[in-house]
């Protein structure tokens, strides 16, 4: 996998993780691409796209698009459901999780991410042992974490990612 | 309504992030975040030594500011220190700040290193995840100089918790692939084979990409991971559902190791071993089968993972290419797919077939599908699938369906996107040619594709066809028959009115007994379209008319009438006036036999590749397209034959009076036996000097370049006291074989014997053509005291030598600059200089590269700033470059912009390794 965006129906990037070296300013237009291309899509249209020379793979969990660069010989499917159980990961973590939280945590969900892929390549699939790691992490914090309480002002954020069906 | 923040609670940021979420307007977000920017920095500044804890909480503050994409300038020495913490979190958020903006500092990259290796040698798992983690995401040359050596022993110690070896294999992967180089080979990959049998699937999982990459750059050290990979997929694929835990994943056992094991074993060719080759046909009969199975849940994410290591399974069926049974159960199970519910599976199901279909032993498989594929082009809703079709519809075309195939595709492109019609106008006219049995259908189908796509058909089409009809007698009646029809369209294509131009002046003849179709009815059709044209295509229509009054003198009058009309002769279009003059005047001063020699209908081109097909593969990258059948492609058998001095097509077809070079003289490549290819990238911006010196030879240079022409003087000087016999010196030009040659190079012959102690003079004439990449190469033999001597040794001719410098001013350049703003056509490069960084030197440098030096356009003094333009025989692409260097990292950043991308690309690559 080449870089991972996560982004919402607005085209606010909320998530962006790259696994080949580019200058900032080429990410920046690569998301600004991408993002266009992937919101100008229909939702029934498939999953898949040819973009440059990569294959794109993306999917939307309500408010929030996850999509992934991979390269010519790289498997889509399981692409798709490297994404989803990335999205299980988050839910667990967080517990029902919604755009707000990735929002507001967006230093855990990239904690969570490492431990799940790296370099681009899945390094530990059991979401059991993925889970424990960051517990253990979140065990040796010094601090004890208080729960922090805010107001915001649109419910759009707080749409559970994961539809329980 | 609430939400709650888990985690450590860094309650200062959430309130952060809170305000940036409730400003009304992106001036007022800027304002808040210029806010928080002046805080942190006097925090960081202020006399008070921060505690930990408000440091991480400054540096996640500044992480979530650049992430909301704000530049970041200062930080990086907090989050640096971050990680020399003892607590956790700290040391994790400091690691995540360098990971995400790394910075090529060099102090600061010595202290990151330090901090890395502090952790690794800690034997604390979760620090050691951290520091290897960190490595894996910045992926450095600097990280991996410092710890490509130490990480396999991490990986292959008995001692190392399961979790550290996952992230020590990963870690090792990124490594491998940013720098290859550093990362060493020995003992411990042995070993790392050997994670495929560990019993942590996790570990297993990590090591089997690991070990894929490596396999793929030396796979003949990594053999032994075919049975074991082997063993382990067949473990997975006949376990029971449960038996694998949690790697199960909607009830498919470890969907991620089994796509990861197919792939590696596609790095190899069928086990050569029996019993494992049928072990592994049995693993992926199994899998195969289980396609058949009823679903064991609803969910899309059980048929995903289960399709997933279908395909991987059939990619695999494909690559080994060896089994007729496996190949056609494959072929079978992507048909079923074609009319899945599941849009994803019918867009893969088509990408595999693709491939599927230049298989000798699927390829009849595949096309009993070919309704279903001209369905799927005529009702699919999303273009990329119909793309796909257009596809497979091309990879399955052989001579039995041709017809309908073109014919699908020339319906769908009544319709198609315009994103994808070029493609669609090239296909179609490959397939035309390729499979044309009678030209007479090739002529219909490629005006019926100027007809329908006429903005879409590129000059390569055209070109084409035009070559075809001069080159077979049998179809040119029947061509002029058609353009001429074609033309009495009240609104036709301006692509329509040069084919029908230029066939209707080589080939009018053969349809002007009939009186709808004389010769004055043929030339007032044609000058009805006249002024409806852009110039080139009126110069075109001025060739054409120049040519019917040798064939048809019953018509001179009135064609010399219209030479001399004012519009003709006082146009404001110098080609346009010139031709016109110039048709004029030979029309009235020569005499019919001239007129005849010098309007003499084209000789037929040379049999070459079609320009139409290399501008596919151009499009497509190699690899894509089913290999084209060389002897086929040419229609009459001749092989092809690779031209020195080939003129350029648009030459080709330009019926002006000047001779073209009819016979082709190929060039003789000296396959050499002793090679010694020098790549001189000294003479980039230089062109005098010695390139190459032995023992017994040594050769100098002197070249001179104007716009697109060259000419190199090469000396041969004979160090021995000893005669030189059967010399013989020649260019070949490499990797251009199939495409029409970028370059064209003269050498003139030299005396066979070189004397002891003499010097000999080669002269190389020229000729760039288009933009090219590969340099020439000189290749010489001789015999020295009996034995033969072969030398090659490539030559100093590189892009930018054609460039011409331009002086421009500020203004002029900064507007050139943004008009150059479509991402292809910008490159930069960041490097490290090599060289001490001397201005003087650096102005020389860029001179010499070609281009005019702009003093006082960038607006630090500091920076370089070049303009110029590449003149090629096709085209001239104008080019602007900066370059800033910065002294105090010891880096330059270099940016070019040009119209093309390959140039740009070609340049910056040139450039960029000359400081």
């Amino acid at each position: 996998m080449q870089f991972m965006l996560l982004f919402s129906r607005q085209g606010k990037l909320r998530l962006q993780k790259w696994y080949v070296p580019l200058s900032d300013k080429e990410k920046k237009k690569i998301t600004r691409e991408l993002v266009q291309t992937v919101l100008a899509r229909k939702p029934k249209m498939c999953s898949f796209l040819e973009w440059r020379d990569l294959k794109v793979v993306y999917k939307r969990y309500a408010s929030l698009y996850f999509c992934c660069a991979i390269e010519e010989q790289d498997n889509e499917l399981i692409t798709l459901e490297i994404i989803h159980r990335y999205v299980e990961l988050l839910d667990k973590y967080f517990g029902s999780v919604c755009e707000l939280d990735i929002i507001f945590n967006f230093e855990k969900a990239y904690f969570i991410l490492d431990e799940f892929l790296l370099g681009g390549e899945a390094q530990e699939t059991s979401k059991k042992t993925v889970l424990k790691a960051i517990e253990q992490a979140d065990l040796l914090q010094e601090v004890r974490p208080h729960v922090v309480t805010l107001h915001f002002n649109s419910a759009l954020f707080l749409i559970r990612l994961l539809r329980l069906n | 309504m609430p939400a709650v923040s888990k985690g450590d609670g860094m309650r200062g940021l959430a309130v952060f992030i809170s305000d940036i979420r409730n400003c009304k307007s992106k001036e007022a977000e800027v304002k808040r975040i210029n806010k928080e920017l002046a805080n942190i920095r006097s925090k960081f500044k202020g006399d008070k030594a921060l505690d930990g804890y408000s440091k991480k909480k400054y540096v996640c503050k500044l992480l979530f500011i650049f992430l909301l994409g704000h530049d970041i300038d200062f930080g990086h020495m907090e989050a640096v220190n971050l990680l020399s913490s003892n607590k956790y979190t700290e040391k994790q958020i400091g690691y995540l700040f360098i990971s995400v903006l790394v910075n090529s500092n060099s102090d600061l990259i010595r202290l990151i290193n330090n901090g890395i290796k502090n952790d690794l040698t800690s034997r604390n798992p979760t620090f050691m995840n951290l520091a290897l983690h960190c490595i894996a995401n910045v992926g450095s040359r600097e990280m991996a100089e410092a710890f490509a050596s130490q990480i396999p022993s991490i990986l292959v110690a008995g001692d190392t918790m399961d979790s550290v070896k996952q992230s020590a294999a990963l870690c090792l992967l990124r490594l491998n692939r940013t720098s290859p180089d550093l990362v060493p080979m020995g003992e411990w990959t042995a070993r790392v084979v050997h994670l495929l049998n560990d019993q942590h699937l996790g570990v297993v999982t990590a090591a089997a990409s690991l070990i894929t990459t490596l396999a793929q750059k030396s796979p003949e050290d990594f053999k032994t991971s075919i049975s074991l990979a082997v063993a382990r997929l067949s473990r997975i694929v006949t376990s029971a559902s449960i038996d694998l835990q949690d790697y199960t994943y909607y009830f498919v056992a470890a969907p991620w190791l089994s796509v990861k094991l197919l792939r590696l074993l596609q790095c190899y060719t069928p086990p050569e071993d029996a019993a494992l080759r049928s072990r592994l046909t049995e693993c992926l009969e199994t899998i195969l089968n289980k396609a058949q199975e009823p679903p064991k849940s609803k969910k899309v994410q059980h048929s995903n993972a289960k399709n997933a290591v279908l395909f991987e399974a059939i990619a695999l069926i494909i690559h080994h290419d060896s089994e007729p049974t496996l190949l056609v159960r494959a072929c079978n199970q992507l048909g079923q797919f074609l009319q899945h519910r599941e849009t994803n599976l019918r867009y893969l199901a088509l990408e595999s077939m693709c491939t599927l279909a230049s298989s000798e032993f699927s390829h009849e498989a595949v096309k009993t599908h070919i309704d279903t594929v001209i369905n799927a082009l005529k009702t699919e809703r999303d273009v990329s699938v119909r793309q796909r079709a257009v596809d497979l519809l091309y990879a399955m075309c052989d001579r039995s369906n041709a017809k309908q195939i073109v014919a699908e595709m020339l319906s769908y492109l009544e319709n198609a996107d315009y994103s994808i019609r070029e493609e669609i106008v090239l296909k179609v006219a490959i397939l035309a040619e390729k499979y044309a049995v009678d030209y007479t259908w090739y002529v219909d189908t490629i005006l019926n594709l100027i007809r329908m796509a006429g903005d879409h058909v590129s000059e390569e089409v055209w070109y084409r066809v035009i070559q075809i009809v001069i080159n077979r007698d049998e179809v040119q009646g029947y061509a002029a028959k058609t353009v001429f029809e074609a033309l009495q369209a009240p609104a036709c294509h301006e692509n329509l009115v040069k084919v029908g131009g230029y066939i209707l002046g080589e080939f009018g003849n053969l349809i002007a007994g009939d009186s709808r179709s004389s010769p004055l009815v043929q030339f007032d059709l044609l000058h009805s379209k006249f002024h409806l044209c852009s110039v080139p295509t009126r110069a075109l229509l001025l060739s054409a008319y120049i040519k019917f009054i040798n064939l048809f003198p019953e018509v001179k009058t009135t064609i010399q009438e219209v030479l001399r009309s004012d519009s003709q002769l006082r146009n404001a279009d110098v080609e346009l006036q010139q031709r016109a003059i110039e048709y004029l005047r030979l029309s009235c001063i020569a005499s019919t036999d001239i007129l005849a020699t010098v309007l003499e209908e084209m000789p037929p081109f040379p049999e070459r590749e079609s320009s139409i097909l290399a501008k596919l593969k151009r499009k497509k990258g190699p690899g894509i397209l089913p290999d084209i059948d060389d002897t086929r492609w040419n229609g009459n058998g001749n092989v092809e034959h690779s031209e020195s001095s080939s003129p350029s097509l648009m030459a080709d077809l330009l019926p002006t009076n000047r001779p073209r070079p009819s016979s082709s003289s190929p060039t003789i490549v000296v396959r050499c036996t002793f090679v010694t290819v020098l790549v001189n990238s000294r003479f980039v911006c230089k062109n005098n000097g010695v390139i190459f010196e032995n023992q017994l030879l040594q050769i100098g240079l002197k070249s001179e370049y104007r716009q697109n022409l060259g000419r190199i003087y090469v000396f041969f000087g004979n160090k021995t006291s000893t005669q030189f016999l059967s010399f013989s010196s020649s260019v070949s030009v490499e990797a251009l074989t199939l495409r029409s040659p970028q370059l064209n190079i003269h050498a003139k012959a030299v005396d066979p014997t070189v004397e002891g102690g003499a010097q000999l003079q080669q002269i190389l004439n020229i000729e760039c053509v288009s933009d090219f990449t590969d340099a020439p190469v000189l290749d010489i033999q001789f015999r020295y005291g009996g034995a033969l001597q072969n030398i090659a040794v490539k030559l100093p001719v590189m892009l930018n030598k054609f460039f011409q410098p331009t002086e421009m001013k500020s203004q002029d350049f900064f507007q050139r600059w943004k008009q150059l703003g479509v991402p292809q056509q910008e490159v930069q490069t960041i490097f490290k200089a090599k060289h001490p960084m001397d201005t003087d030197v650096t102005n020389a440098k860029i001179l010499g590269f070609g281009v005019a030096l702009l003093d006082g356009v960038d607006p630090n003094p500091a920076n370089f700033v070049g303009s110029g333009v590449i003149h090629t025989k096709s085209t001239q692409v104008g080019c602007l470059l900066r370059l800033e260097p910065n002294a105090q990292a010891e880096m330059y950043r270099l940016t070019l912009r040009t119209s093309r991308e390959s140039v740009s690309q070609r340049l910056c690559d040139l450039l960029s390794d000359q400081f």
